[in-house]
Order: C-alpha cells, then sequence, then structure tokens
C-alpha cells in the first residue's frame, strides 16, 4: 500500500517531525492555518487530534484541548469541511488521531472514504485494539489506502510487537514510557534499554517515538534510537496565548530548526 | 439463550475490550487468568469465609408485611444494606482484592461515585496492608461527605477529580489513567460491571452471591426458588447484575432494572441510559452510552450519586436489547418518596440509589401472590444530608 506516510518513510529515514495538535484548539477555524504552517516551518508530518469528550490516554494539556475545542463546536464533521482543500496547500503526510467512538459513530466506512476524499493518509485510534482492527476493519482501511498505526509501550511483549508490526503499513507510534500523554519522557536506564531492545529487533516497520518529546533535546535523543519523534502536549502548550496562531506554531518550530525559515 | 458473556467478554454485542495499548499488558493477564483463580478451591475458600466472617454475610431476605399489604403482593427485601460499609459493594471488593493480592499488586485504585465502593474498596485495602488511592468526582466529594470521611479514617488517599461534570465517569477516566501511569505495582477494583472485559463478567460473578442467597432463602421461606420478580437499581449494574445472575435463565422470573431518571427522562437532567442512549465506547466495553449525535458522552444527571454515569455495563445492554430484563426509571423525586415511605413504614433508610428500585413498587401491577424480590442495595446514612434538603423542601 502507497500513501504519502509510506514515501516519507521511505525517502527520509531519520529525524522525522512529527506534530500533534488538537482541531479547533485554541480557536475553532485555526485547524487549516496551524498545518498550513506547520508544514512551511518543517513537520514532515502532522497528527490532527478529533477531540473526545472522555480522553483516558491523555494527560491534562490534551484533555484541556479537547475540551476547548468541544466547547467550540469542533466535529469530525466539520473537521472534514475544514480540511477540504488542504491538499491544495499541504503535501506533508497527515494523520487522524482521536478515539473510537466518535469515529464509530461518524461511520467507520464512511470515516475512511471521507479521509480518502480529503487525503488523509492515516489514523491513530488508541482504543482501538489489534484484534478488531484485524477482523472489522482492516479490510476497509486498506481499500482507501489509510495507514492505521499501532502503539507499542515498554510493557508490549516482543510477540505481540511482531503482531502490530506485520499488520503495520505505516509506522509504529513507539510510547516512550508508561504514561499518558504530557508526561515529561525521563531519559533514564530503563527507557533507553526499552528504545534499544527495540532497535535491536530489526522490524519491518519504522518507529516514531512519542509521548514526552517537549523539546530539542528530548527530540535529538528520541531520534537515535528510531526514525524520528512526535510532539504533542508541548506544542498544544505553545498554541496557547494571544498572538496570532502562524506567530505560535512558527516560534515554537524554530526550537527545532538550526535556521529560521522567515 | 445465554446471558452470559463469551470467552472475548461479549454480551451479545455488548462488551469487548476497547482498550489503549498502554493497558493491554494488564487487561490481558487478567483476561488469561481471572477464570482459573477465582474458580480455585483455595480462592473460593477464602473468598466464601471473608464474605460470611467479615462482612456479614448472608444478608437477610426480609419479608415486609407492610409493603406487601400496601403493594398487594409478596415482598422481599434482599437487605444488602446490612453487609458491613453498608451495601453490596464489598463482596465485588473482597474478591477483587483476594485476586490482587495472587497477583502479587502492591497498590489499589478505585474510582468511586457515591462513595460506597471507594469505602468498600479503602476497608479491604486496610485490612490487606495495600496502599489504597480512590477517584472522586468533586461533586461527588461535596455531597457524600461521610463517606469520604470515612476513606481518609481507613487510610485511603481520596482525590477530587475536577475534569468533566466532576463525577463517577470522570472518576473512572482519572482511574484509568492512573493505571496507565502505574501498570507494574497496580491493581484498579472497578466498581460496577463495567469496563474492558474480564471486569463486567468478574464483578458479575463476585456480586453473584446476592441471587445465589436469593435462591435458597426464598426455598426455605416460601418453598419456591424463583421469585415472579426481582427488583434492582442501575448504576453501571452490578448489584442488578448479582441480583439477576442466578435468575438469568429462568424466564419465568421477571428481570426488573430501574434506571435514574433524574428530574425526568426528557428533561436533559436525567441518567435514564437505555432510554437515552446508543451503542457506544466508553470506559473499554462497547454498552449503551448517553451520547450526542458525533459520539461526544453527554453529562448525566442523577440526584443519587451512584447511579449518576451516562452508560451501564455491557450485560445490561443485552438483557435491554434481548427483553430478558424490563427497564424503568424512577425520578429524583419518585426515589425521595420511596425511600421515606420505606423509612416510616419499615425503620429501614435505604440508600438514595436502592430508592429508585423501591420507587418501581409503584410502577408495576402485581398480582395478589406475586413473589417480589426487591434488592436493598445499601443504606441511606450517607444520604441524610440530600434526604434533609428534600424534606424541608417539601414541608
Ligand atoms: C448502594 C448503592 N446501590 C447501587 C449503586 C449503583 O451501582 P451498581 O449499579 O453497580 O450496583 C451504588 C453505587 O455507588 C450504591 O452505592
Amino acid at each position: 500500500m502507497e500513501n504519502r506516510i509510506t514515501s516519507l518513510l521511505h525517502q527520509k529515514g531519520e529525524n522525522i517531525l512529527s506534530i500533534y495538535f488538537t482541531a479547533g484548539y485554541p480557536e475553532l477555524n485555526d485547524t487549516k492555518r496551524i498545518i498550513e504552517e506547520l508544514e512551511r516551518c518543517g513537520a514532515d508530518l502532522i497528527e490532527i487530534g478529533m477531540p473526545f469528550s472522555d480522553p483516558v490516554a491523555d494527560g491534562p494539556v490534551i484533555q484541556h484541548s479537547s475540551e476547548v475545542a468541544l466547547s467550540n463546536g469542533m466535529t469530525i464533521n466539520l473537521l472534514f469541511e475544514q480540511l477540504k482543500e488542504i491538499r491544495k496547500t499541504v503535501s506533508v503526510p497527515l494523520i487522524l488521531m482521536g478515539y473510537l467512538n466518535p469515529v464509530m459513530q461518524f461511520g467507520i466506512e464512511e470515516f475512511c472514504l471521507k479521509c480518502k476524499e480529503t487525503g488523509i493518509d492515516g489514523t491513530i485510534i488508541p482504543d482501538l485494539p489489534l484484534e478488531v482492527y484485524q477482523e472489522e476493519y482492516k479490510e476497509i482501511f486498506e481499500k482507501y489506502s489509510l495507514s492505521n498505526i499501532f502503539l507499542i509501550t515498554p510493557q508490549t511483549p516482543e510477540q505481540r510487537i511482531r503482531m502490530i508490526d506485520l499488520l503495520s503499513n505505516g509506522f509504529i507510534y513507539m510510547v516512550s514510557s508508561s504514561s499518558t500523554t504530557g508526561v515529561k519522557e525521563s531519559g533514564d536506564n530503563e527507557q533507553i534499554a526499552y528504545f534499544e531492545r527495540i532497535r535491536s529487533m530489526n522490524l519491518r516497520s519504522k518507529q516514531l517515538i512519542g509521548f514526552g518529546i517537549s523539546d530539542k533535546a528530548s527530540f535529538e535523543r528520541a531520534a537515535q534510537y528510531a526514525s524520528g519523534a512526535i510532539i504533542g502536549s508541548a506544542f498544544v502548550t505553545a498554541l496557547a496565548g494571544e498572538m496570532p496562531i502562524e506567530h505560535k506554531v512558527n516560534a515554537f518550530m524554530l526550537k527545532f530548526l538550526k535556521t529560521s525559515i522567515i | 439463550m445465554n446471558y452470559q458473556s463469551d470467552e472475548k467478554g461479549y454480551y451479545g454485542t455488548f462488551g469487548g475490550a476497547f482498550i489503549p495499548e498502554m493497558m493491554q499488558q494488564n487487561i490481558s493477564q487478567l483476561q488469561s487468568c481471572y477464570i482459573e483463580i477465582i474458580e480455585s478451591d483455595s480462592f473460593k475458600e477464602e473468598f466464601k469465609t471473608l464474605l460470611s466472617d467479615y462482612a456479614g454475610r448472608p444478608s437477610p431476605l426480609y419479608y415486609s408485611d407492610r409493603l406487601s399489604d400496601h403493594y398487594k403482593a409478596h415482598i422481599y427485601l434482599k437487605r444488602e444494606d446490612l453487609n458491613h460499609t453498608g451495601s453490596h459493594k464489598i463482596n465485588n471488593t473482597i474478591g477483587q482484592i483476594l485476586l490482587a493480592k495472587r497477583l502479587g499488586k502492591t497498590r489499589i485504585i478505585a474510582e468511586t461515585g457515591a462513595g460506597q465502593h471507594g469505602v468498600a474498596t479503602a476497608t479491604v485495602c486496610a485490612r490487606a496492608g495495600l496502599e489504597c488511592i480512590v477517584y472522586m468526582g468533586a461533586v461527588d466529594v461535596a455531597r457524600q461527605s461521610p463517606n469520604v470521611e470515612k476513606m481518609k479514617m481507613l487510610g485511603a488517599e481520596v482525590r477530587p477529580v475536577q475534569s468533566g461534570s466532576k463525577t463517577l465517569k470522570d472518576a473512572t477516566n482519572e482511574a484509568i489513567r492512573d493505571w496507565i501511569n502505574n501498570p507494574v505495582d497496580t491493581h484498579y477494583i472497578i466498581g460496577s460491571v463495567v469496563g474492558p472485559h474480564p471486569y463486567p463478567d468478574m464483578v458479575a460473578r463476585f456480586q453473584s452471591v446476592i441471587s445465589e442467597e436469593i435462591r435458597i432463602q426464598l426455598k426455605e421461606k416460601t418453598g419456591r426458588e424463583t421469585p415472579d420478580y426481582v427488583i434492582a437499581c442501575v448504576g453501571g449494574g452490578s448489584n442488578a447484575a448479582g441480583s439477576f445472575y442466578h435468575f438469568l435463565n429462568n424466564p419465568e422470573v421477571k428481570l426488573i432494572a430501574v434506571e435514574a431518571g433524574g428530574k425526568g427522562v426528557d428533561t436533559g437532567e436525567s441518567a435514564a441510559t437505555t432510554q437515552l442512549g446508543r451503542p457506544g465506547i466508553l470506559h473499554g466495553s462497547r454498552s449503551l452510552l448517553m451520547q450526542t449525535a458525533d459520539g461526544q458522552v453527554i453529562e448525566p444527571y442523577s440526584i443519587s450519586a451512584g447511579l449518576d454515569y451516562p452508560g451501564i455495563g455491557p450485560m445490561h445492554a443485552n438483557l435491554f436489547k434481548t427483553h430478558r430484563a424490563q427497564f424503568l426509571s424512577a425520578t429524583d423525586d419518585q426515589a425521595l418518596k420511596a425511600a421515606l415511605y420505606l423509612s416510616q413504614k419499615e425503620g429501614i433508610i435505604p440508600a438514595l440509589e436502592s430508592a429508585h428500585a423501591l420507587a418501581a413498587l409503584e410502577m408495576i401491577e402485581f398480582k395478589p401472590d406475586d413473589v417480589v424480590v426487591v434488592n436493598v442495595s445499601g443504606r441511606g446514612d450517607k444520604d441524610m444530608e440530600t434526604f434533609l434538603k428534600y424534606f424541608q423542601s417539601v414541608k
């Protein structure tokens, strides 16, 4: 299966910088501007969060952004509406990330179809279990060239990692420690041992490390052990405040680049 | 028909384990070993002994002359209110703490609404010498303060939850997040027949002692093992699951589940999930769920903290769908009236949750020789403040 995610992983094997934000936060209609500015500032991949009322895998920052986004009126329907013309201006891979219930209520096939029409390349649905995906959803996702991205954690046994590897047609999302989002990455020996253990498994799928990656230092540390890393809570935190949204995105991204784009 | 879950935790189309990978290890460990552990002779022996010597079981099945007179049927009350800690919740926490010990866990977390499950968890943790952290919505901390004090006295830490509607759903979210962050040493004692497989089945098994006893006690008292009606309230559904369990395959026994109507099912302030919900996924299982058109969970309302939950356990969703159980709802007012009535006619102050089950007696046309069992899931001590406010307002 080919899509923008697989091409990216093919072309750029290292230092992939992926950024997560919650659609509809801080303002309902910031979505498109955030994406365009992220691409302009050098993000290799963008994860667009679909807010849910009960995000159990998320820490306080993304809980808050989800709450604000929902009270701003964000829905999956509206998100597809906002992204309708996104492929006219943006070429990096786009991934939708969210919990299963809103997607299920939207309708799985309808959702996948909309993703395809919009130019979405993949999904991350943390509470969609591997087994259910395999039995019920895999065919549909593949029909619309969507990569469903699975998570692994320090607790995931080797055999399960191998299974996830075989099922993956994008990257594997390597959760940096046993935690909800936004907990600071420790960089301790235990974590390094986990990173090394996964690296030595020689998986066919590439891995991006996420959860707790907050700045250039933690990004670079993680990127030594995988094809890149994902920044979520730290970016969402940077979106608060009064400045124009492009400035906030730009200021944050500057920290990850040697030279300014502006 | 089979009303129990299959080996993947499905009750018909409801149930399953919709969990993030971060919980996978703990859940699959439980899935693979819970039956073996809780059905082992040593476990059963220890569980049984604690239920009797520590919790005070069997709880009496009490024939209420005055309710029988009033409702023109034979009304029996299953007195779970007389258990140690004041509700049925202790049955489950005794079972789960024994399981946690066998799994080598040293830290226990729980969510609580009314505080009854929190108290029951804090109690068994004190006895087992395990650290105990209870998540409780800030709204519930305020309206169930006697239970908060009890948990503290028992040595537990109560963490008020400020997110969402600050009630049971949000406390459950926070407990799940805690477990994700502490996957190795911690066991999560869920308080109802909700959550990912194997919790609904496991909790139902621990609570099934209620109907096991009802059968024996009824036989002694009436010569027949099965009543015509079993009535229980439903928050997540654990006391109802326990009350129904050994009657599921007796189709002649009418099972009545009573949900919290709040201010009225159509007022927007209600927790009557079967009337207001659609199939959806929350807290790790597919069940009926109160939600908006685009799948956001609706914040429920009930005067009773233990019923203030936007879902029901998957077993109940299936009982509803298959029409094996009939679902009624009682409003705040109906429940308060029923609580007052039982207090003054029988000298039993029921929990607000249980009062919803009692309120259903008003809604059913009984035949004079019907045998009716109402599960009084808990006692009303914790609700005195709410009761007093209500009685002042109606005076
Ligand atoms: C006395 C009592 N009854 C009923 C409930 C509702 O829970 P469930 O539906 O799981 O029995 C509670 C919950 O806190 C309770 O305290």
